[in-house]
Order: structure tokens, then sequence, then C-alpha cells
């Protein structure tokens, strides 16, 4: 059985239709890259997967449970139960770009927020369970210090703390290098890289190829709103068969 | 020219006693000020145009007129009206305390409620997104990472608001409370000299502002250090 499966997503702005049939599976342990240009939808579609866009067709389910969706006025779907949607925005963790840390709160306070507001963890507890992680991501020096003075790569390793001390079912990471200083993205890597080998199911949207052909198992590559190629990683990226992927390819491969 | 200092002396327990009224009325007023602006704040960021435009309303009414227009109203406007003299509210709306802090709270609840709502607009969208990416209900997205955050930024306008009230509860002398201003008009009528009267007010005011604007700070040292600068 998939873990996160995604069936034929639409979404649209306007007139102008960004995912045009985008699906997805991941099996338990999976790590997918997605990768594409500015504007290909990877983003998009990725925040489709939980809700945060309002798609305008297609089906998500979170190990064989599906969303249940309903048309709402602008055209777009929304769900049907916000208690599910909020039950299954609670197991599907996300890491932005920019982090978005609770800038009010130290990094501590970041972590066992959602544990103890949304999953009911008592807080000694998660307070445990959140020290566990900063330490398992290098933070845990850090863990008084507020968002604004931690670096970018302290801060989206504090967020990935964050998204782990849910004990999520999937995790999805929007672009989490994207923001940092070439120096930290290595750092934010690495931890990410560990928690593949600890067989994490994670969908990743990201530029960095190395990441995707060495870590990832599966790679989507999306132009214009549609998967243009998918397969193995190492595969895709040595032998890419459509003109686009290899146009991308020799733009930023290094 | 030289101040009567044993007037200003002989006439102290008087402004002191003045402090307190003073005191009184801003503690009372500030409190259920703010206790109607947070669900005000909230109705004013909400994008249902029939939530949204009774609170507009009353902060466009409240904030349109002048403080002493209001009081003047509550205090003796009301008492024309019969059917008022005759109601079970009669015993408070003919206390000049209770129409003072009334009138006092409805001015800065409606102040307070449009600094508060600008705060929640500017609350950073990435945060918003981030509570609900981890499936808090909209009722915890307020209370937890919304409220909070908004109440912790909107500090340093809302001083700026207790010490514009502090000196807004001197109209409470012309309803005939004697807070600081109103023991400073009874020197002036008891020994007409109006210099020492007044300017023994203004010392008394300038106090309370300090000890305010000390108070805020503190405040701002324990719930605004995240927006501070990195100490080392």
């Amino acid at each position: 059985m998939y873990k996160l499966e995604v069936q034929d997503l639409h979404k649209r702005y306007g007139d102008h239709e960004v995912l045009k049939g985008v699906s997805l599976a991941a099996k338990a342990g999976d790590v997918i890259s997605i990768i594409g240009s500015s504007g290909s939808g990877k983003s998009t579609f990725l925040r489709c997967i939980n809700l945060l866009e309002q798609p305008h067709s297609g089906k998500i389910l979170l190990n064989g449970e599906e969303l249940r969706l309903v048309p709402c006025k602008n055209g777009g779907l929304k769900a049907a139960d916000a208690r599910q949607l909020q039950r299954m925005r609670s197991r599907l963790a996300m890491v932005f770009q920019h982090f978005n840390l609770w800038s009010h709160m130290s990094a501590l306070e970041n972590v066992i927020e959602a544990p103890v507001h949304v999953l009911g963890v008592p807080k000694k507890e998660a307070i445990e369970k959140a020290e566990h992680y900063l330490a398992k991501v290098g933070v845990a020096h850090r863990k008084d210090a507020y968002p604004a003075h931690m670096s970018g790569g302290e801060q989206q390793r504090v967020a990935i703390a964050r998204a782990l001390a849910m004990e999520p079912e999937v995790m999805l990471f929007d672009e989490p290098t994207s923001a940092l200083d070439p120096e930290l993205v290595g750092e934010v890597l690495k931890v990410m890289q560990d928690l593949a080998t600890e067989g994490r199911t994670m969908v990743v949207v990201t530029h960095e190829m190395g990441f995707a052909r060495e870590v990832s198992n599966q790679l989507l590559f999306l132009h214009k709103g549609l998967v243009e190629e998918r397969g193995c990683p190492r595969e895709v990226l040595a032998n890419p068969q459509s003109e686009r992927l290899r146009q991308f390819l020799s733009g930023s491969l290094k | 020219m030289i101040l009567d200092f044993s007037v200003i002396w002989d006439s102290l327990p008087l402004y002191f006693s003045g402090v307190l009224v003073t005191v009184k009325l801003l503690l009372i007023s500030l409190a259920l000020g703010l206790l109607a602006a947070v669900p005000l704040a909230l109705m004013r960021v909400s994008r249902q145009p029939w939530v949204n435009f009774p609170a507009w309303l009353y902060t466009y009414v409240i904030r349109g007129t002048p403080m002493l227009v209001q009081l003047f109203l509550i205090y003796y406007g009301l008492a024309q009206f019969e059917s008022v003299r005759e109601s079970a509210l009669w015993p408070y709306l003919s206390n000049a305390t209770f129409c003072a802090c009334l009138a006092f709270a409805i001015n800065t609840s409606a102040y307070t409620a449009e600094i508060l709502a600008g705060s929640l607009r500017a609350t950073p969208p990435g945060e918003i997104e981030a509570a609900k990416a981890m499936g808090m209900s909209r009722a915890k997205l307020y209370r937890r990472i919304l409220l909070p955050s908004a109440l912790r930024r909107a500090l340093p306008q809302y001083s700026n608001e207790v010490i514009m009230m502090l000196h807004t509860t001197s109209l409470a002398s012309v309803v005939t409370l004697v807070d600081i201003t109103g023991a400073a008009k009874t020197v002036n009528s008891q020994f007409f000299l109006p210099f020492e009267a007044y300017i023994t007010a203004g010392v008394f005011y300038l106090i309370l502002t300090y000890i305010l604007v000390r108070l805020f700070k503190l405040a701002e040292r324990r719930w605004l250090a995240y927006l501070a600068p990195r100490k080392h």
C-alpha cells in the first residue's frame, strides 16, 4: 500500500493552468525528488498535497485514506471536513523554503508547540522528544534562541526538528535549501540525507541535483504543469529522454 | 515670579487622593478597553463583511468623535431621557465615576482594537501557513500563534495609547471627579493661584508617565526579546 498517493492533480490561477494532471505515489521509505524550472508548478503541487493551495481536481490519499474534497465558490476544492484535513496535515509535516518558524517562540518552543497543542502530547514528554530531535539535527545548543537570532541553516534545521517532532507519516520539503547561503546548504542536506537513510518517506522539491541523484529513489521532472519524465534518478539524470530535461540539466547540473 | 510653595505643600494630600482617582480611572478603563478590543480586533480582520462592518463602524464612530463629546453624551446626554432615569441602570449612569470609566473604556477599546488589528494583519503569512500545515484548527491558530504574536508586536504602540489615556482621564474633572486635574481645579478656586495649581498637576502626570514608560520598557524586554538584536 502507498503511504501517499496523489492522483491527477489539476490547479489553475484564473485562466492559467499551472498543474495539468500530476500524479505521485510514495511507498514507505520512498524519497521522491521533484525538479523543474521556476514556474513549472513543482512548489504548487507540493502545497496542494496538504491543501495550502486549493487544487481544482484530483485525489489525495494518505495511508489509503482519501481526503474528502468539495467544491467551493471560487471553483477550487476545499476539505469537506476540517477535522479530517487537520488530522491529515498533522501527519504530513512540511518544511518550507523560508523556514517559517514562529518568530516569538524559542527553538524549543517551536518544536513542542504542535505536538502539545495539536497531538495532545504531555508537555514534559514533548520537551524530551524536542531535545532529542534538536540534538539529532545538530542545534541542541540553540534551543533557547529565537529564530531571528539564528543563522538560516540553524533555522532550517530547527524547522526540520519541528516537523520530525510530529512523527509524521510523510515529510514534505519545499525547496528547503533555496534560501540558504551556499555554505549552509550542506548542513541541511546532510540532515535530510540522514532522514532518508532512516527510511523516512519524503517528497522533496529541490534544485539540488546532487541530492536528487544520490539520496532519492524516484525523480519527477515537472515542466509546464505536467510530469515530463519520471523514474530512477540516476538513470533519468544520466540519460534524459526529453529535450526539455536535457536543456534544464545543461543549465543546472554541475 | 515666585511660586507659592506653601500652598502646594498644604494641598499635597488633595493631589495624592487625586492620583488615586486618576490611577483607578486609568486601570479600570484600560482593563475593560483591552477586554473589548481583542474581539473587536478579531472582527476587524475578518473577511466576512457582516462580521467586519459592525466593528469598523464602532471604531470609526468612536475614533471620529472627541472624547469630551462622548463623555458629555453619556453623563449628561443620557440623563435627558426619562426611560433612562427610570431604568435599572440609572444608579450607575448617574454616577460620575461609572460614566467616566465607561466613556474612557469605550474610547480606548476602539483605538486598541485598531492597533491590535494592524498587528494581526502584519503577522508573517509564512507563520500562519506553518501553523496550518501542522494541523492547527482556526481557533488554535488564533489562540496559539496569531494573538500571542500580535499582542507582543502591539506593545510599543499600545504603550503610546496607555499614556494618551492617562492624559485623557483628566477630562474626568469636568464631570465633577477630583482626579489630579480636579485637585488642581480645587486648589485654583481656593487660592486663585492657577500656575501653582496646574504646574503641580503637570508634575504628577510626568511622574506617572515616567512610571508607565518604565513598565512598558520592562514588558518589551520580556515579551519582545525576539525582535531585539542578538546579544552575542
